[in-house]
């Protein structure tokens, strides 16, 4: 497996085969603090990588500079072959690297259904002087809205579909954000711990769902805890660490290593942890 | 006076173009501030950029009045442009600031002495509206009774084209809020960030609605001398300012007819207030107040109602409470 | 023999947030004394909603919540830590800028003569909390201010702590020890109720647990009689650990 994606040995900042997204000497420091030190890595394309690591590693830091919500101290990085350093965010989203947040961006002034529709690109609706001319639209809106249903119901939120986004639950709005993100048919979905919060039960078609956006060729970068989840259903595993990459490889390697177990997966990771062993401490009164 | 003159002129205060050019500048704001989150405090000078630039084109330029119409419209358009291109890309407050600074350093310069070639300085400038009252189908003698109130003919026509400009303004608003364009407003009052992620240019968008809402109010305030057909700098102080923002407020922001409802429940208060307190004062019922004071209280008025609504109803009468919120 | 009084009873409960909407609709609630209860459920049920209620951060408006026989039905959350009531929320649950040794005497600040007896309790279970205690804090990580937060809860000497999704946002090896620590905790003599994400870990730690669907509790059992029902898996638990 390992030599289908990449190139020699997994090993931190490894080729990969096909790479859709490549950076080189990224930095990121908040005054005395280095929060990002990548010096080289690689996505490779049409896969599923999963990006894991403690918190404070600087997971989400690095996908902000990446999409250019943060600018960097120093680096450069290619996507799709074409330089991203330094452009606007709405135009990264363009290029089709979209993103989620990790604390949820449900715009709860919008009901789902338009948080949905907001996420579809190229709307011929969204300029000014073609907004008042609804024949030019009116087609396009449609399809839109076809396809927010579609994707509502494969997120079970199609239900609250006429609801402020802003009456939903935590975890709920996590999926309206990721499911916002589809709309814009993205080649590389780039998703912040999107599954915190969510119900384990949903999680697992959820996944199915991630897989089928592998099958229709789009790429997935995401930041996730559940590491039942990042086995489940990567094909490659990014270890970050103290603004450093200090793992790559699949996901059996990688969780095999020791020096991730220590700092990262704990020892229990596959026990039940009502049978592991406690230590008695009297009560205080 | 009785109670039938009190009514009377409170109605006309109702439809009054004075009123409808408040309304207009109100709706303008409803763009900026309801629908696109931007704090703009200074919407007096897209006002008068609308007064200054009608009549500066009617009276130098010698132009029709199309033309000075396009023109007062291109001024304010540009001073949108000027505003918003350096601030914009800057935290909401920034372009709060900017507007007050704006708007003041407009309305001295425009009653400087340096100005008065173009501007007439601190008299202003006057009797351009000629054109416009030449337009008017109406019989030149016709007299409409409003209660105790007598309205000209050329009062009527004003009246009769303001509100027409009003109802098209909320047909504009209409079809634009109801676009994709206008989703893409609402996004971005709420999490701009979000918007972004999603491909959109924000900065493009919240400049369209800097200039659309000051656009509007440019035509507010050219209806607003067209009445009087005196245009000075004195009216466009911060009062005008802090009237509009009462008016969307009480209305409801993120609404279209709240402008509207706003506007005339308000200066049908202000009058009917006007009116009961010189009543009172005649009466010898107030006795700490001169009939002087009474044009002041009104104000001290506004900022209390002001004030009562942005902690008790920000809504505003129609507006939707789950819309609104003041943290930019 | 007679059942002692529950110390928390939770009965058929409505409530919400907004006027007019209710979140939960018609949900009950026992913990005995000592017992290790969960609280599961999908998105949306009502889970922190449940427990903000026994909190009194919720407007209850049918329904009642008794602590140890007595009605705290929307009491005050102050009264309920005086009764014995703790509470560690999800988010912003430390005082980033004062010191953990100070952000612990904030739990007692109610009586403060008890400070040294219970900071030897608390650090006794979470010793880090000792070793560190000068340090800011504003500069721990997440799942360490999720210790100090259960370490400020316990100085109250609590009979009851209630906990919001302990190991929301944590790393694998943070949540394994956030559960082991509440494992501890209940060990010690405290009655713990704790909503949670995290099913598969909460149940197997557990005495009892409630699963909540849509405002109501839709099922309840021990532990291990959830962690193995099919039904549980399909519709709450999925089955990714097993496979």
């Amino acid at each position: 497996m390992a030599n289908e994606i990449a190139i020699g040995a997994a090993a931190p900042g490894c080729k990969k085969v096909d790479p859709i997204l490549i950076a080189d000497g990224v930095v990121r420091q908040f005054g005395g603090l280095t929060a990002v030190n990548v010096e080289h890595v690689e996505i490779p394309r049409g896969k599923i990588t999963a990006l894991i690591g403690p918190n404070g590693a600087g997971k989400t830091t690095f996908f902000n500079l990446l999409t250019g919500f943060d600018k960097p101290n120093s680096g450069t990085w290619t996507f799709d072959g074409k330089d991203l350093a330094g452009v606007a965010p709405f135009k990264v989203a363009r290029r089709g690297m979209i993103r989620t947040f990790q604390l949820t961006k449900a715009l709860s002034l919008l009901t789902v259904i338009d948080n949905m529709r907001l996420g579809a690109q190229k709307q011929v609706g969204e300029g000014f002087f073609a907004s008042f001319v609804r024949p030019l639209w009116k087609a396009q809106e449609q399809q839109i809205t076809a396809n927010a249903d579609s994707l509502l119901k494969r997120f079970k939120l199609d239900a609250k579909r006429e609801d402020y986004a802003g009456s939903l639950s935590g975890g709920q709005r996590k999926l309206l954000e990721m499911a916002r993100a589809l709309m814009g048919e993205p080649k590389l979905v780039m998703l912040d711990e999107p599954m915190a919060g969510v119900n384990p039960a949903l999680t697992q078609s959820l996944l199915e769902h991630i897989k089928d956006l592998k099958s229709n060729g789009t790429t997935v970068l995401f930041v996730e805890h559940d590491m039942h989840m990042v086995r489940h259903i990567s094909d490659w595993v990014i270890v970050m660490a103290e603004g450093k990459i200090v793992a790559e490889g699949p996901p059996a390697e990688v969780m095999k290593d020791q020096a991730v177990i220590d700092a990262y997966l704990g020892a229990h990771a596959d026990t039940d942890l009502g049978t592991v062993e406690i230590k008695s401490i009297k009560a205080g009164n | 006076m009785d109670l039938i003159s009190i009514f009377s002129l409170a109605g006309n205060a109702l439809i009054s173009p004075m009123t409808v050019g408040y309304i207009l500048c109100a709706i303008g704001l409803a763009v900026h501030f309801g629908y696109t989150g931007l704090l703009n405090f200074g919407q007096a000078a897209f006002a008068a950029l609308g007064g200054y630039g009608f009549a500066i084109a009617t009276l130098d330029f010698h132009w029709n009045i199309w033309g000075s119409i396009l023109f007062g419209l291109l001024c304010s358009m540009g001073f949108a442009a000027i505003l918003g291109i350096p601030t914009l890309r800057l935290r909401a407050d920034y372009l709060a600031i900017v507007t007050i600074a704006a708007a003041q350093a407009l309305r001295f310069y425009v009653g400087s002495s340096t100005a008065e070639p173009i501007t007439g300085g601190s008299a202003g400038l006057s009797q351009f509206g000629q054109e416009f009252y030449n337009l008017n189908p109406l019989p030149a003698d016709l007299t409409f009774n409003l209660g105790t109130v007598s309205l000209t003919s050329g009062e009527v026509w004003i009246r009769i084209v303001a509100w027409a400009v009003v109802v098209l303004a909320v047909i504009f608003m209409f079809a634009l809020t109801r676009s994709p364009w206008g989703r893409v407003l609402k996004g971005i009052r709420e999490d701009e960030d979000a918007v972004r992620a999603l491909g959109k240019n924000v900065f493009s968008y919240k400049l369209q609605a800097l200039v659309i809402g000051g656009s509007i109010a440019s035509l507010g305030g050219m209806l607003f001398v067209m009445s009087s057909q005196t245009n000075q700098p004195s009216n466009w102080g911060t009062n005008f300012t802090f009237i509009t923002w009462t008016i969307l407020l009480l209305g409801g922001a993120a609404t279209l007819i709240g402008p509207i409802v706003g506007g005339m429940v308000f200066f049908a208060l202000m009058t009917l207030i006007e009116s009961v307190l010189g009543i009172m004062v005649d009466a010898g019922l107030l006795p700490f107040l001169a009939v002087e004071q009474v044009a002041q209280i009104r104000f001290l008025l506004v900022g209390l109602i002001l004030m009562l609504l942005v902690i008790f109803r920000p809504q505003g009468f129609s507006g939707n409470k789950k819309e609104i919120q003041f943290n930019g | 023999m007679t059942n002692p009084t529950p110390v928390v009873e939770a009965l058929d409960l409505h409530a919400g947030y907004l006027p007019g909407i209710n979140i939960l609709n018609g949900c009950s609630l026992v913990a005995n004394q000592g017992e290790l209860i969960g609280i599961i459920g999908p998105n949306g049920a009502g889970k922190s909603t449940l427990l903000k209620a026994i909190f009194g951060q919720v407007n209850i408006r049918e329904g009642a919540v008794k602590l140890n026989g007595e009605d705290i039905t929307n009491l005050k959350a102050n009264k309920l830590v005086e009764k014995g009531v703790a509470f560690v929320p999800q988010t912003n649950n430390v005082f980033p800028s004062l010191t953990i040794e100070e952000n612990l005497e904030m739990g007692v600040f109610q009586t403060p003569k008890r400070f040294q007896e219970r900071f030897d309790f608390v650090t006794s279970i979470f010793p880090d909390l000792g070793t560190r205690r000068a340090q800011k804090a504003g500069s721990l990580s997440g799942g360490e201010r999720q210790m100090v937060a259960m370490g400020r809860a316990l100085m109250v000497d609590p009979s009851v702590l209630l906990l919001d999704e302990p190991s929301a946002g944590l790393s694998p090896v943070r949540q394994d020890e956030a559960f082991l620590r509440v494992r501890e905790v209940n060990h010690a003599g405290v009655t713990v109720i704790m909503v949670e994400q995290n099913a598969r870990r909460c149940l197997q730690i557990c005495d009892r647990a409630y699963v909540l669907d849509q405002g109501k509790d839709a099922h309840t059992g021990t532990g291990r009689e959830l962690l193995n029902d099919p039904k549980m898996v399909e519709l709450y638990l999925g089955n990714l650990a097993e496979l």
